[in-house]
């Protein structure tokens, strides 16, 4: 088996609150093979973002590890200082953000913004780092990229933004990506236009990318292999084809039948009754059970692990015998 | 079936940027001469990409802005010069649901309050009547008269959605305008609000005009589809027409461009080249020309005419005879 270019082991992220301390992740363990794309979905406030936060060591003030481990290349990240993090982030391990409007900054230029990881990153003078700036953007397909470079980010529309966020991430040629959101703010058309550079930037660099969405349609064009989160845990991962068509755990498969689809039409749509817990107010047992149709008595007392179904299948549930109910 | 409502050659454009005596210097054209008819009983949907006028197009309907220019008919009379008072009768048969939750709910009012407040406004009822309705209105979508007393903050999302549901329903009226109902919601509290108005619409006959930017949700609950781009509607045809058999090349470049929740669902994708252009200068002739993968010569110098180009089918493009 190759060898996962990160692994995440066991991670519990808390926060701590004026209400209390409240778990945002909760035992998440999963891992990522070089060069590959893995899809974390989940509806708001799943943990999915905080994963990422993680990840990249960027967790908010109330938000701390208390648990796991965070393996990449070999080294736990969670053992590392901020100085040695910042060496790591931006030039192996970059993100982009969901709103490409607010993640750049307005006062500076297109052209400074994008040289300045180059040069904190590879010592280069500002000269060479505009220069490489401007191949960066000639990558993300950004037309006339030399007088682009002395744009502000108001003069640029949203896709032009995101481009210019990718362009940024990738500057360094990071071994992983991880874009949280990166099409939510954007339009159809201008999504699509996104989904593909960022197939076809992945083609030619190799680089593996973490995809955080709530779009199970962008997931199903992108990742190779797909998690989805359920109220800080991983209820389900298995390769991208398994979680459309062979799913086991019912959240997931509610959240597939909640989408509108051609089938659909005329018919009422499923619904997943009831809304997500509150943080500080989780059921006992497994977190899903007051919503799931196919609850036993088990899962309101003991929350399930996550077991093998097969070698790539993971699931989270008690009943996944169950028949599927219509 | 008859038209509830009937738009003709509507048009919404916006003053900006103010030159040396105070005129403005150039128009935003929101909403550019935009014609159709809604049918009583039918979801109309509208789709389109930001800025292409959908909302405004919504509000300006409602009256909530003023129209630049045209004509809206509603039960075949006409509203566009309506005073205060005409305004306030109408508005009893024409509500609307904004999209986000958060904002569009007073955060000083009870639920209950919120609810009562257009039968305050209407005069309808004495205060006893009034709360009866409120808590038949809140069983109505799916709360329960508990949460009458509390206030919109103890709400999740879904939850104020359908206080907001409530609100437009106080008054009984004919027309409801749903501007992105949806769009702030997880895709299962979304599903559990589409079935919602759904069963409202036939127990109450409901008409709904149904603006997103979601095609799958809109093909999912309307049983006509406009398309809009840049202040225009470029296309319009029933449900299964515009969604099986595209004819301008936008909407086939729109349709085509949804990411569909199927592995092995990869059909040819149209990726259309750059952005949409500036509301406050459209491309010259036909407004799509910029983008269109299938520009003729002609295309950038004449605006094709919005006209039917099979039966119940309205398209506005060169190519399409």
């Amino acid at each position: 088996m190759v060898k996962a270019l990160l692994e995440v082991k066991n991670l519990r992220t808390e926060f701590h609150t004026e209400e209390g301390v409240f778990p945002a992740l909760d035992d998440i363990s999963f891992s990522l093979n070089a060069g590959e794309t893995l899809g974390l979905v989940g509806e708001s406030g799943c943990g999915k973002s905080v994963t990422a936060l993680s990840i990249m060591r960027l967790l908010p003030y109330a938000g701390r590890i208390t648990r796991g481990s965070i393996y990449f290349d070999g080294q736990n990240l969670l053992k590392k200082n901020e100085k040695e993090m910042r060496k790591i982030r931006g030039r192996r391990l970059s993100m982009i953000f969901q709103e490409p409007m607010t993640s750049l900054n307005p006062v500076y230029t297109i052209g400074d913004q994008v040289a300045e990881v180059i040069m904190i990153h590879r010592n280069t003078s500002k000269k060479e780092a505009l220069a490489q700036a401007v191949k960066a953007l000639e990558m993300v397909m950004i037309p006339m990229p030399e007088s682009k470079i002395k744009e502000y980010p108001h003069q640029l529309s949203g896709g032009m933004r995101q481009r210019v966020m990718i362009a940024m991430a990738l500057a360094c040629n990071p071994e992983i990506l991880i874009a949280d959101e990166p099409t939510t703010a954007l339009d159809v058309t201008i999504q699509a236009q996104i989904i593909n550079l960022m197939l076809k930037l992945k083609e030619e660099l190799g680089t593996a990318i973490i995809l955080i969405t709530h779009d199970l349609g962008v997931v199903a064009e992108m990742a190779q292999r797909v998690a989805v989160m359920y109220a800080g845990k991983i209820v389900e991962m298995a390769d991208v084809q398994t979680i459309f068509e062979g799913a086991l755990n019912p959240y997931t498969e509610g959240l597939l039948k909640s989408i509108p689809s051609i089938e659909q039409e005329g018919k009422k749509l499923h619904v997943i009754k009831g809304s997500v817990p509150h943080p500080l107010h989780m059921p006992q047992g497994c977190s899903f059970h007051p919503r799931c149709p196919y609850v036993i008595d088990k899962c309101r007392e003991v929350p399930p692990g996550l077991i093998n179904v097969s070698a790539t299948h993971y699931v989270c549930c008690w009943n996944i015998n169950r028949e599927v109910k219509q | 079936m008859s038209n509830l409502l009937q738009v003709q050659n509507l048009k919404k454009y916006f003053p900006i940027g103010a030159g040396i005596w105070g005129n403005p210097r150039q128009q935003v054209k929101a909403v550019d001469g935009v014609t159709f008819n809604v049918k009583e009983g039918e979801t109309f949907g509208i789709v389109g990409e930001s800025g292409c006028g959908k909302s405004t197009l919504g509000r300006v309907i409602l009256h909530l802005l003023e129209p630049t220019s045209g004509k809206i008919l509603f039960e075949n009379k006409d509203i566009s010069h309506l005073s205060k008072e005409g305004l306030r009768q109408l508005r009893r048969n024409m509500q609307i649901i904004f999209q986000d939750p958060y904002a569009s709910l007073n955060s000083r009012m009870t639920v209950s309050y919120i609810i009562r407040e257009p039968l305050v406004v209407h005069g309808i009822g004495t205060r006893k009547e009034q709360d009866e309705r409120v808590m038949e209105l809140l069983n109505v979508v799916g709360l329960n008269s508990s949460h009458a007393r509390k206030y919109p903050h103890e709400f999740s999302g879904g939850q104020r959605q359908r206080i907001g549901i409530a609100r437009a329903l106080a008054l009984n009226p004919k027309l409801v305008i749903c501007d992105e109902p949806v769009s702030a919601l997880d895709v299962s509290i979304q599903s559990q609000v589409l079935n919602l108005l759904q069963e409202l619409q036939s127990q109450y006959k409901l008409t709904y005009i149904f603006i997103s930017h979601d095609l799958s949700v809109v093909r999912y609950i309307s049983d006509r589809v406009a398309v809009m781009y840049l202040g225009k509607i470029m296309e319009l045809a029933n449900k299964s027409d515009i969604y099986r058999q595209p004819l301008h090349p936008y909407t086939k470049a729109l349709l085509s461009a949804i990411p569909i929740p199927k592995v092995k669902a990869k059909r040819e994708k149209i990726l259309l080249e750059g952005d949409i252009p500036n509301p406050a200068s459209p491309p010259q002739g036909c407004r799509f020309s910029t983008r269109c993968p299938v520009v003729q010569k002609g295309c950038a110098e004449e605006e094709p005419e919005f006209k039917e180009v099979m039966n119940n089918h309205f398209a506005a493009c060169h190519l399409i005879r």
